[in-house]
């Protein structure tokens, strides 16, 4: 009935022994919005990277508009019609909207660049299809979600009939995933089709038509969006039952524990980034701190953390002052820290798992004897933790580059455990990570603040913040706007106070 | 929370297997690229009319079998053996010393100077305080370079490069004043006291047994040390180490002070087993050398003993070639520069890696090996 655009037929990708993809098969018909859903490492990013040409198939076809020859690389895959906006933007931050749209296929004057047929382009896309953006305005002023918009522009700007994009919310507020929303049903109405990789269920119900869930490489369910629900998808993605709330008993909850006093911290701009954070977590409670990125959060972190000096303000963690303290001291106080960033932060990746347990645990006694490591203790924790964590492995030697996002910050949050912290800061715990996971995590958040730890979590998922806490703050511009307790929290008025009565955009 | 017994081993498995893959690419890369560059050399030889096959016998049995062959191989060895450890400790890290050569004449110069200053004490302590001496002078010279990382972030490429350029200017200077040998027209040191003089111990020259203790040494400490867990922690990812709370100005500060101790010691070695007196140029090239002899042996620790070994016997034994077969000796350097460059090609060993094993990356972060 309808043109079809693409059509994979028995797709199958192979890394050494591992099947990233295999036998797949699906279809994407003209103005259709499909989601790829699955769980990390379920090899979704492989899957839409082979359709655009930046890696080739081991077997199996991809036809692009009846089209079945090869595709060589990005630039083929564009001359036949697909664009690609990938998770990290490809964006030169120092010039303008208009440079970069027509960034590697520049119009021309004579020898010069004629931008002002650049800026036409960009106004002409941009009405078309209500993306509003400034072609003069320079990309790293914009906010994410503008560039992510003139990433959009730059693929429209090539005549697309296929649009992929690779998680295209995960940087976003919800008010931008909103618009984008909006925007990708616009362009799906006017002819142009859209793959988009998520593991949000909300948006996929939202938005697409049609759904493929992949499971460790392989298709494991195509469902029309208006056929399911959630619950259904969830239970697609990891193979079971998820339970997405989670259960808790009421806080029992004890003496201070932390006591962020007035903070002021700057960014890596030395910019002020926290202006006069104040907040109290007490033991056995959990407070979550909610806002739209970027409000601070990181620097916060990373303040208490030891990480980051504070310029003025102080932190202290049961009564102890830590406002000056490194990691090691904070580390040594009882202080926990889930980073947000496991990868640059969290873990070595070329370290085994066993090391990146005890990654800052090194050098306490029950790791060493003397001046040398204790590799026996290594081990036998490393044993331990993987089995109570369920940590995915074969072996506790092999690198923690061998694991799944999932499984990686299964590591990280196992390590921060098990030295038993008074203070736990989870930052962005589940960013990531796979529903599975996300489940396994929450409960031990939980599980800590029963044992009495006092944890500080810092989440941009207003669900995840809105189903763990007991009390939450909300941040807007470095500071706390208001507190309240967690039950009967009201999801749109949190939303408002994110968003701080400005929009952008 | 609750922190039940491991009630299993975690099966090792292929996991283990795939770990000692990987590990066995550090030495099948550089054996490879010696097979290349060496093959490469014999077609260069074929080309001057001599047959390869005896100009390489030629120079190992020069190096190895001549009268007084070995004997020099070994103390090239020993030098060599710990620059290579003086860019090798520095490398795990993620710094590159290219200050070895200043390191060391700093150490030779103060051993130097011990030897003949102090010629009154007996032989064993003077010997001990010449040695001492000289790894404290290359430490010193090593330090300044750690700690303007640690303080200021002045890249250690730079600053061992000037520092070089300093030491050997330096020395020049003291060499024409206060520590020139009366009576000579070259700019020297005194010779040092015979009871400064080291030896052999049976048939190796004390040097050579000095440096095998330390390459020993430096791996126990890379790889079963707190200290040597910090260290790779800092050079596979500087961002994590500070998040682990691992101090990073102490650890660039301690590494570039034992890198040059290990290159003051080898001048130490080198004037009190070899030349018993300083003179600038009696350096050549050793700690430059040492770059080589690490990068060669992929900044394992006990690597550089062979790598150190094999670039003394094609120094040593590249006369023969020029008076058995007159063959021009630097084609020993050529092999050496091509064996050196294929060991530096990251692609042949990523190539191995995907052959041998799976899904792991290049095989550099497996330095740190669980038992």
């Amino acid at each position: 009935m309808s043109e079809r655009i693409l059509d994979i037929v028995g797709l199958t990708k192979v890394y050494g022994s591992v099947r990233a993809n295999e036998d797949i098969t699906m279809h994407v018909d003209r103005g259709e919005i499909v989601a790829l859903l699955g769980e990390n490492g379920a090899g979704k990013s492989t899957l839409v990277k082979q359709i655009f040409g930046l890696g080739r198939p081991d077997a199996g076809t991809i036809t692009i508009n009846g089209d079945p020859a090869k595709i060589k690389d990005p630039t083929d895959a564009s001359a036949r019609g697909i664009g690609m906006v990938h998770q990290h933007f490809q964006l030169v931050p120092v010039m303008t909207v208009a440079e970069n749209v027509i960034l590697g296929h520049e119009p021309t004057k004579g020898l010069s660049l004629n931008l002002s047929a650049a800026r036409a382009l960009v106004t002409e896309i941009s009405e078309r299809h209500g993306l509003a953006v400034d072609p003069d305005a320079t990309i790293e002023d914009l906010p994410v979600g503008t560039q992510q918009r003139v990433e959009i522009i730059k693929a429209l700007s090539r005549q697309v009939d296929l649009l992929i994009l690779d998680e295209p919310t995960a940087v976003l507020t919800p008010q931008e995933t909103d618009e984008l929303l909006a925007v990708m049903k616009e362009l799906a109405a006017a002819g142009t089709s859209i793959v988009f990789i998520t593991h949000k269920l909300r948006e996929v119900l939202a938005v697409a038509d049609r759904v493929y869930v992949l499971r460790r490489g392989k298709t494991v369910g195509e469902v029309r969006a208006a056929d399911t629900d959630a619950a259904g998808l969830a239970q697609m993605m990891v193979g079971r039952s998820v339970v997405l709330q989670v259960d808790k008993a009421d806080p029992q909850v004890g003496d201070e524990v932390l006591k962020v006093d007035d903070l002021h911290v700057l960014d890596d701009r030395k910019l002020p980034a926290v202006n006069g954070f104040t907040v109290a977590v007490r033991a056995g409670e959990i407070v979550g701190v909610a806002g739209v990125e970027g409000n601070g959060q990181r620097e916060l972190v990373e303040a208490i953390a030891g990480m980051r000096r504070p310029v003025s303000g102080t932190v202290s963690l049961s009564g102890k002052d830590i406002t000056t303290a490194d990691p090691h001291a904070t580390h040594a106080a009882g202080l926990g820290h889930i980073p947000e960033d496991r990868e640059k932060h969290g873990l070595v990746s070329g370290y085994s798992i066993a090391d990146n347990l005890v990654l800052n645990r090194f050098d306490e006694p029950e790791f060493t004897s003397g001046v040398m490591r204790d590799f026996g203790a290594i081990k036998e924790n490393a044993a331990n933790w993987i089995q109570v964590f369920d940590i995915r492995t074969p072996s506790g030697e092999l690198p923690a580059s061998s694991l799944s996002g999932g499984n990686k910050q299964k590591v990280v949050v196992a390590r921060e455990m098990s030295a038993k912290p008074k203070l736990l800061l989870a930052a962005q715990p589940t960013r990531g990570v796979d529903v599975g996971s996300i489940e396994f995590i929450h409960r031990r958040i939980v599980e800590a603040r029963d044992a009495g730890a006092a944890v500080l979590l810092v989440s941009a998922e207003l669900d995840e913040i809105l189903s763990l806490s007991d009390r939450i703050a909300v941040v807007h511009a470095g500071k706390v706007v208001a507190e309240m307790p967690a039950a009967g929290a009201d999801r749109t008025k949190i939303g408002e106070l994110m968003a701080g009565g400005h929009h952008e955009g | 929370m609750s922190n039940p017994k491991p009630a299993t081993t975690a099966a090792p498995g292929n996991g283990a297997l795939l770990a000692t893959i990987i590990r066995g690419q550090s030495v099948i890369v550089p054996i490879l690229a010696l097979i290349v560059a060496f093959a490469i050399g014999a077609i260069l030889i074929a080309g001057q009319g001599v047959n390869p096959i005896s100009a390489y016998a030629s120079l190992f049995h020069y190096a190895w079998f001549s009268s007084d062959g070995l004997q020099v191989t070994l103390l090239r060895t020993a030098g060599l053996a710990l620059t290579g450890l003086a860019v090798a400790i520095p490398l795990k890290i993620g710094m590159f010393n290219i200050g070895a050569q200043g390191q060391f004449l700093v150490g030779a110069i103060t051993a130097a100077f011990v030897g003949y200053q102090f010629g009154n004490l007996p032989g064993i302590p003077l010997i001990l305080v010449a040695l001492v001496g000289g790894i404290i002078g290359g430490a010193v010279w090593g330090w300044i370079s750690g700690i303007l990382k640690a303080k200021r972030n002045v890249h250690e490429v730079i600053s061992t490069i000037m520092l070089n350029y300093v030491a050997a200017q330096l020395i020049d200077w003291l060499l024409n004043s206060y520590l020139k040998a009366p009576g000579q027209a070259i700019p020297q040191t005194p010779k040092i006291v015979d009871q400064a003089q080291i030896g052999n111990l049976g048939p190796f020259p004390v040097g050579f047994l000095i440096a095998i203790v330390l390459a020993a040494f430096s791996w126990w400490l890379l790889r079963r040390t707190v200290l040597g867990f910090q260290f790779g922690t800092v050079g596979a990812n500087p961002e994590a180490a500070r998040y682990a709370g691992v101090k990073l100005p102490r650890m660039y500060a301690a590494g570039m002070t034992l890198a040059g101790g290990m290159a003051g010691l080898s001048g130490g070695v080198q004037t009190l087993g070899e030349t018993h007196y300083f003179e600038q140029s009696f350096a050549g090239s050793l700690g430059f050398d040492g770059v080589t002899v690490a990068l060669l042996a992929r900044g394992n620790p006990i690597g550089v003993v062979p790598a150190a070994f094999l670039l003394a016997s094609l120094r040593a034994g590249a006369p023969g070639l020029q008076f058995d077969l007159g063959v021009q000796p630097e084609i020993v350097d050529l092999v050496l520069a091509i064996t050196l460059l294929l060991v530096s090609i990251p692609i042949l060993a990523k190539l191995l890696v995907r052959k041998g094993a799976t899904a792991a990356p290049t095989p550099a972060p497996i330095e740190e090996e669980l038992r």
